[in-house]
C-alpha cells in the first residue's frame, strides 16, 4: 500500500471522527480501509517475500552499498534490513510473518493426491486420522492399519529390489515441488542399472519410519522414502530421501542413509534423482545402509 | 593421501627458468547428510627450485637440451619422478614465447609431461597466472576490492586487474628489467626496440658498445613506468603507449577504481627491498624498481605485500591452473585422461534452441565446428539451467545424444561441460539412451568459452570429481 492510499484512509477516518463527535466504530474503520485497499490494482502490489525484494537492502544510505549487496547475496539471513527506532521495519516484520505463514501452511496443507496419481502412484494413509494427530502422535505416523496393509499388498509388486514411497511428512509443498522431477529420474536411473522397481505409492500423514513397515509389507531390499522436511523460514520446499537396506520396524535410526536439502536452492531435483540412483546402487552392492555403509 | 594431488609448475621466461612442486588438497565440504561437495581446500608449495638464467643459443632461441637438464635435475632434487605428478603446467613467457621455442620445449620436455602436464603460453594468461601466484587475487577476494598485479619481468610487464577475485582486465606491456643490458662500466650490450624508442624520444643516445650513465637510465626507467601508469589510466594516454603494448595481448580496460597494487616478477624485489648495487644484474632492473617506487602507482594505492615475487608465475602455473569439476557428474573412466579437447560453447540463446529440441540447429553447429578443427573430439559447453525439470533434461539428452551420435566419428565419446549443476542427471539420461554404445563424460561447475581447450584428468576423491584444466591457448 503506498502513502497515498494510507493518506486517504486516514483522511476518511478523520472525517468520520469529526462528523460523529469523536466516536468511530471498529467496523466502519475496517470498511474504510477495505474500500481503499480493494481499489489498488494487483499490478501495483509487491510480493515482499520474493527473492528480488528480499535482496534489496533496507538500510537507508549505507556507506558501502556494494559491500552490503555482496553480504546479502551470500546468505538467506535477514541482514541489511535497517530498523525503525529499536524495531524492525514494517516490511521486514511483514516478510517474516509471511514466511512463517508459508512454513505453517506447508505443514498443514495436504498434498494434491491427483498430482501423485499422475505420477503413477496410488494413495494410502497411516494410522493417523487427521493432521493434528499426525503432528502429535509420531508413533501412529509410522504404521498402517490392517485394511491399508492389505491394500498395499494387493496393489504392489512383491519383493522388488527397490521400493519407492513418497510421504508428506512435515512439508506438503516440498513434495509438490520436487517429487515430479526426483522420482522419474531416480526410477529411470535404477531401472537402467538392471534393478527391479516396485510400485511406488503416496503415504499421507507419514513419518520417516513408515518406510520400515512398508518394507516389511512388500519385502523390498532397498526402501527409499521421499519425505518433506520440517520447513524453516529460508525455504518451505526442502525434501529429504531416506534409504535403508532391509528395514525392520524398530531398526536403529543410524542404519538409514539420508540425502537432505533437496530444493531449488540446495541440490536441484534432477541432480538429486541421478545421485540417489547411484546411492541405491551402492547400497545394493554393499547390502548395507546408514553408518554400516562405509562411504 | 588420496585427497591430494601433486602438481608441477615449470616457467621458462625471458630471463629465468624455474620449477616448483605443490600439493593441492581436496575435501568433501558437505555434511554427511547431503550430496557431496568436493572443494580444493589448500594449495601448498612444497618445493621451489633454484632460479636459473634461461639458457639461450642466441639472443632469442632457447637451448632446449639445457632446459631439459635443468628440469631433470630439479625433479631429482625434489625427489619426484614424472609419474608422481597428476597435473601442472609448463609456461613459456615473455619474449621466449616464440613459436619455435614453444615447439622445441614441448618436444624436449615431453618425458616430463606426465599423464597430465599441460603447456600454456600467451601474455594474457601469463598475467592472470602471475596475479594468482603473487597473492593479488586472494587479496582481492578476501578484501572484496579491486586489486592490480604487475608482474615485472625481464622483457614484459604483465598486468591483471581482479575485482573480488575475478579477472576484470588484463594486459601486457614491453616494459622490463632487461630491455637494456650493460657491463659493469656502463657499456651498453643490448638495447631492446622499446628502449631504443624511448632513447630516441629523450635523446639518450643509447647504443650497443657506447657508455651511458645513471641519469640516462633513470630517464629511461621513469618513462617506462609512466607508460605503465598510462595503461592503468593514472595519466592520460600518450602516442607512444600503443607501441609498447605487447603484441597479442588484450587492451587493458578498467572501469572500476583500483584500490590495491601488488608487484611481482624479478623487478618486484627491487621495489619491496632496498640496497641492491645499481648494476648487480647486468641490466636496469634496480633502476626500474626505483622508478616504480617513486611513482604514483606505488604511493597512491594500498600496497599488497606479494607472497611470491620472482616466483609468482611459476607458483601460479603449478598451483592455480587446475580446477575440479562438480561432485555430481557422469563419466566413462576408461577414456580418461583426455587432452586438448576443443570447446564448442553454446550461448544462452543457442542453448534455448537445444532445450527446445532443435536437432537441425545443433547438427549444423557441430558439423561446422568439426570442419573448423583438426581434432575429431569436441566438448560441448552449455551454460545449463539452474532448476530444470526432468522433462527438460530428457529433451536435452535426446537432442544432444542423437546429434552427437550422428556427427561424431565411431568410438569418439560424447563430452559435455555445463556451468549449472545438472551433469549427473544429463549424463545418466544420455547414457540410458545409448546404453554402452558410446563413452560419455558429463561434468559441471566449470565455465568455458568458445575457443578454449580442456584437459580432463583421472577421477579423484573416490571418483567423485575429475580435475580439469581450461586453457585459452595451446601450442603445437
Amino acid at each position: 500500500m503506498d502513502n497515498n492510499a494510507i493518506e486517504s484512509i486516514v483522511q476518511a477516518v478523520l472525517a468520520q471522527l469529526a462528523s460523529n463527535g469523536g466516536n468511530v466504530s471498529a467496523d466502519s474503520v475496517k470498511q474504510t480501509v477495505s474500500s481503499v485497499a480493494d481499489n489498488i490494482p494487483d499490478s501495483q502490489l509487491v510480493d515482499i517475500t520474493s527473492k528480488e525484494v528480499k535482496s534489496k537492502p533496507l538500510i537507508e544510505e549505507p556507506c558501502d552499498i556494494d559491500g552490503l549487496n555482496r553480504m546479502i547475496s551470500k546468505t538467506t539471513a535477514r541482514i541489511g534490513v535497517g530498523k525503525a527506532g529499536p524495531r524492525l521495519k514494517t516490511q521486514t516484520m511483514l516478510a517474516l510473518r509471511a514466511d512463517h505463514a508459508a512454513a505453517r501452511d506447508s505443514v498443514f496443507a495436504d498434498v494434491d493426491e491427483k498430482k501423485m496419481q499422475d505420477l503413477g502412484m496410488f494413495c494410502v494413509k497411516t494410522c493417523c486420522k487427521d493432521r493434528n494427530e499426525h503432528l502429535t502422535r509420531p508413533d501412529l505416523g509410522r504404521k498402517f492399519d490392517a485394511e491399508t496393509v492389505s491394500e498395499i499388498k494387493s496393489k504392489c509388486t512383491p519383493n522388488p529390489d527397490i521400493q519407492f514411497v513418497v510421504s508428506d511428512g512435515l512439508s506438503s509443498k516440498a513434495i509438490e515441488a520436487n517429487v515430479k522431477d526426483v522420482l522419474p529420474a531416480v526410477m529411470d536411473g535404477v531401472k537402467s542399472m538392471g534393478y527391479s522397481v516396485g510400485t511406488p505409492f503416496f503415504v499421507k500423514f507419514g513419518r520417516v519410519a513408515s518406510m520400515d513397515h512398508v518394507c516389511e509389507i512388500v519385502g523390498s531390499k532397498v526402501t527409499c522414502i521421499l519425505i518433506g522436511e520440517r520447513p524453516g523460514l529460508g525455504t518451505a520446499e526442502s525434501m529429504s530421501a531416506y534409504l535403508t537396506y532391509e528395514s525392520k520396524v524398530g531398526m536403529p535410526e543410524a542404519n538409514r542413509t539420508v540425502v537432505s536439502n533437496i530444493h531449488s536452492g540446495g541440490i536441484t531435483a534432477v541432480e538429486a534423482g541421478a545421485y540417489l540412483a547411484e546411492v541405491i546402487d551402492l547400497i545394493m552392492k554393499n547390502k548395507a545402509s546408514g553408518v554400516n555403509l562405509k562411504k | 593421501m588420496g585427497n591430494d594431488i601433486l602438481s608441477v609448475g615449470i616457467d621458462i621466461g625471458t630471463s629465468t627458468t624455474q620449477v616448483i612442486f605443490s600439493r593441492i588438497v581436496m575435501e568433501n565440504m558437505a555434511s554427511f547428510f547431503a550430496v557431496p561437495h568436493i572443494s580444493i581446500i589448500d594449495k601448498e608449495v612444497i618445493y621451489k627450485s633454484d632460479i636459473y638464467m634461461t639458457p639461450l643459443v642466441n639472443s632469442y632461441l632457447i637451448d632446449g637440451d639445457k632446459v631439459r637438464d635443468i628440469v631433470a635435475g630439479e625433479f631429482q632434487k625434489a625427489g619426484f619422478t614424472p609419474q608422481d605428478t597428476q597435473t601442472g603446467a609448463v609456461i613459456i613467457t615473455g619474449e621466449s614465447a616464440r613459436k619455435e621455442n614453444s615447439a622445441l620445449v614441448l618436444e624436449k620436455l615431453s618425458d616430463f609431461a606426465g599423464d597430465f602436464v599441460v603447456s600454456t603460453a600467451g601474455p594474457d594468461l601469463e598475467s592472470v597466472i602471475a596475479g594468482k601466484g603473487s597473492g593479488a587475487q586472494s587479496y582481492s577476494e578476501e578484501n572484496a576490492c579491486v586489486a592490480v598485479n604487475l608482474d615485472i619481468g625481464g622483457g614484459t610487464t604483465n598486468i591483471v586487474v581482479f575485482d573480488e577475485g575475478k579477472v576484470i582486465a588484463k594486459g601486457c606491456a614491453d616494459v622490463g628489467g632487461r630491455l637494456l643490458k650493460l657491463e659493469k662500466d656502463y657499456t651498453v650490450t643490448y638495447v631492446s626496440p622499446t628502449a631504443q624508442m624511448i632513447s630516441d624520444k629523450h635523446g639518450l643516445s643509447l647504443a650497443v658498445g657506447q657508455k651511458t650513465d645513471d641519469k640516462a637510465i633513470t630517464i629511461l626507467c621513469d618513462e617506462m613506468v609512466g607508460l605503465v601508469e598510462q595503461m592503468l589510466g593514472i595519466y592520460d594516454k600518450s602516442d607512444m603507449l600503443n607501441s609498447v603494448v605487447t603484441n597479442g595481448s588484450t587492451e587493458l580496460v578498467i572501469n572500476k577504481p583500483i584500490r590495491a597494487v601488488c608487484f611481482s616478477g624479478g623487478v618486484a624485489d627491487c621495489i619491496y627491498k632496498t640496497g641492491f648495487p645499481k648494476l648487480q644484474f647486468g641490466d636496469i632492473g634496480v633502476f626500474l624498481g626505483n622508478s616504480f617506487k617513486k611513482s604514483r602507482l606505488y604511493g597512491d594505492f594500498k600496497l599488497i605485500n606479494a607472497k611470491e615475487t620472482i616466483r609468482a608465475t611459476v607458483v601460479g602455473a603449478g598451483t592455480y591452473t587446475t580446477s575440479i569439476s562438480g561432485s555430481t557428474i557422469t563419466y566413462s573412466e576408461n577414456i580418461l585422461p583426455l587432452k586438448n579437447v576443443p570447446v564448442l560453447k553454446l550461448t544462452l540463446d543457442e542453448q534455448t534452441k537445444v532445450f527446445n529440441g532443435d536437432k537441425e540447429f545443433l547438427r549444423e553447429k557441430v558439423k561446422w565446428f568439426n570442419s573448423q578443427n583438426d581434432s575429431t573430439k569436441l566438448i560441448l559447453g552449455l551454460p545449463g539451467s539452474k532448476n530444470p525439470t526432468y522433462t527438460e533434461i530428457g529433451i536435452l539428452a535426446d537432442t544432444i545424444g542423437l546429434v552427437m551420435d550422428e556427427v561424431l566419428e565411431k568410438n569418439e565419446p560424447i563430452l559435455i561441460v555445463t556451468e549449472c549443476d545438472i551433469a549427473k542427471a544429463l549424463g545418466q539420461a544420455i547414457r540410458r539412451r545409448f546404453l554402452n554404445k558410446r563413452s560419455i563424460i558429463s561434468i559441471d561447475s566449470i565455465s568455458v568459452d568458445d575457443g578454449d581447450f580442456v584437459d580432463l584428468g583421472k577421477p579423484l576423491m573416490d571418483g567423485l570429481v575429475i580435475p580439469v584444466v581450461v586453457k585459452t591457448l595451446i601450442f603445437g
